[in-house]
């Protein structure tokens, strides 16, 4: 399996305050890797490293390297929007803009420059298709996107971020503001998904890390403190560390 | 004292805050409406006003004065205003200066309307010799009403919330692609109530034309031409003539146009919030 991203010895700083210690990873291609931890303890910097989300927050600082395909996405004269291209998000809350539903599907490729209008319908019915809501919603495009249910606006939202076609797709607890059976939606769809992307999911649900990943890494006061595949990390933890999260000792 | 009474008393005073607005505001209105409205008819309307101390004649030239230094100063408005709002919501480092310039936005915005008449006077009528004109009062209230639509401007943009720019930003937007296209499109109502406030105040301000606009009663022509609002005109008729059923009719117009303003803003902000909201 080949490496998608990758990070180096990792260091993130908001002010002064350090929240991510040497943090070394490997996300694999077309695979699903999971963080897990404690609230607090880095996981969604992480995540929006990945992207370069924590460029907007004043007063962050990064050191080490982010490699996407092997090549550093901080080194100078990168150009972030490309990054972002690339590596798409979807946030905790549901966050459709207040658009019509098919407004919002096209959104990133009209922002692309994008304006033939057969092509961006294709789009939206194909970006709506895989992420699992075109049947739900293909005969009221024109509604608001915040009409719609909060598991439906989340299928939206990941609508969203697949119409750019990105490469990575981050997930930052992308199921903690929803019901059970939207949740297992998403955990469905998210299985479908891996087979066009590389997913990033941060969770601080175990039995949804262990049900939908296949890589698991455990975050404990920015430190990585283990990295393995998710059968391992949930069968036979190396660290107690581990252990003591997995079983429910604190958390 | 129980809750419940101590809850009753605070009843009282609210509801009797809120009956005592109402009827005051009722009882201006109404006074207003019931005196003027006999006054109004089409020749009043269409008549220009005789001006000095006659107080003869109708309200047309203080219609079309109205309505000419309303479009002319939203026109120099709108642009300077929203752009300096956006500026200091979404670009503007939070440091010494961008403070001290929010800290004179909004020392500006309570100034008095006759203290910025007195700059207009100095700088448009004489300095410029624009002399007592549309374009100097217009310029005047440019000045008086640019803190009140910056203000407003950067609040409603500081309200949408920050997932929305987030959304639109992971995506690979730019991020004047992200104010232009989500940020200004959320925040629209808000502005859209900031240049009717504006509207609002270039319609009811008396004081800062006084001393800028001149006052004729002629019908006006062109920018550098004087005139007078139909507040200045209802101000000349109270003070200066002894026709004050004409006033009254006056100021009934202006209530009205104020109404059908309010009216109209307030259903298409909530036409414009449905579509977006999807109600």
């Amino acid at each position: 399996m080949e490496t998608k991203m990758q990070t180096r010895h990792l260091d993130f700083y908001y002010g002064e305050c350090q929240v991510l210690k040497k943090v070394s990873l490997n996300m694999k291609e077309r695979q699903i890797t999971a963080m897990i931890g404690p609230s607090g303890c880095g996981k969604s910097t992480l995540l929006r490293v990945l992207n370069r989300m924590n460029d907007i927050i004043p007063g962050t600082r990064l050191q080490g390297e982010v490699l996407l395909d092997g090549n550093n996405i901080y080194a100078p004269g990168v150009d972030v929007v490309e990054v972002r291209k690339r590596v798409g998000m979807v946030f905790q809350q549901p966050n459709p803009f207040p658009k019509s539903i098919y407004e919002n599907a096209v959104f990133g490729p009209r922002m692309l420059g994008q304006k033939d209008k057969a092509y961006l319908s294709e789009v939206a019915e194909r970006s709506l298709k895989a992420a699992a809501l075109w049947d739900e919603v293909k005969d009221d495009l024109d509604k608001s996107g915040l009409a719609l249910s909060g598991g439906q606006q989340q299928r939206l939202c990941i609508a969203r971020a697949l119409a750019v076609e990105p490469e990575v797709v981050l997930m930052d607890e992308p199921c903690s503001a929803l019901d059970p059976v939207s949740t297992l939606k998403i955990e469905d769809l998210m299985q479908e998904l891996k087979k066009r992307y590389t997913i990033v999911i941060v969770t601080h649900n175990m039995q949804q890390a262990a049900r939908v990943s296949d890589w698991a890494g455990f975050l404990l006061l920015g430190e990585l403190v283990e990295y393995a595949e998710t059968s391992e990390i949930f069968s036979r933890p190396q660290d107690k560390r581990t252990e003591d999260y997995i079983t429910g000792r604190f958390g | 004292m129980s809750p419940k009474s101590v809850q009753k008393i605070a009843m009282v005073f609210i509801w009797g805050g809120g009956a005592i607005t109402v009827a005051i505001l009722l009882g201006i209105i109404l006074y207003v409406l019931i005196q003027g409205l006999p006054v109004i008819n089409l020749e009043f309307l269409i008549t220009p006003p005789q001006g000095g101390l006659s107080g003869e004649g109708g309200i047309s030239s203080a219609i079309v004065g109205t309505l000419y230094l309303l479009g002319i100063t939203l026109a120099i408005l709108i642009i300077p205003g929203i752009g300096a709002g956006i500026y200091l919501a979404e670009y503007a480092r939070d440091n010494r200066l961008t403070r001290l310039v929010r800290y004179a936005v909004e020392t500006l915005a309570g100034v008095p309307s006759i203290v910025f008449g007195l700059f207009g006077f100095a700088l448009f009528v004489t300095s410029l010799h624009f002399n007592f004109s549309i374009l100097s009062g217009a310029l005047t209230l440019v000045c008086l009403l640019l803190p009140t639509l910056v203000r407003t401007t950067e609040e409603a943009i500081r309200t949408v919330p920050r997932s929305y720019r987030e959304a639109s930003l992971a995506m690979g937007a730019s991020k004047w692609q992200t104010v232009r296209h989500v940020v200004l499109p959320a925040a629209m109502p808000g502005i859209i109530t900031g240049v009717i406030l504006c509207a609002g105040r270039i319609v009811e301000e008396t004081a800062c034309l006084y001393v800028t606009m001149g006052g004729s009663a002629a019908m006006p022509t062109s920018l550098l031409s004087g005139g007078r609002t139909l507040s200045l005109h209802l101000f000349y008729l109270a003070m200066e003539t002894r026709a004050f059923d004409k006033a009254m009719g006056t100021g009934a117009v202006l209530i009205i146009i104020i109404i059908v303003i309010n009216t109209l803003t307030n259903w298409l902000s909530q036409r414009y919030q449905k579509k977006m909201r999807g109600g």
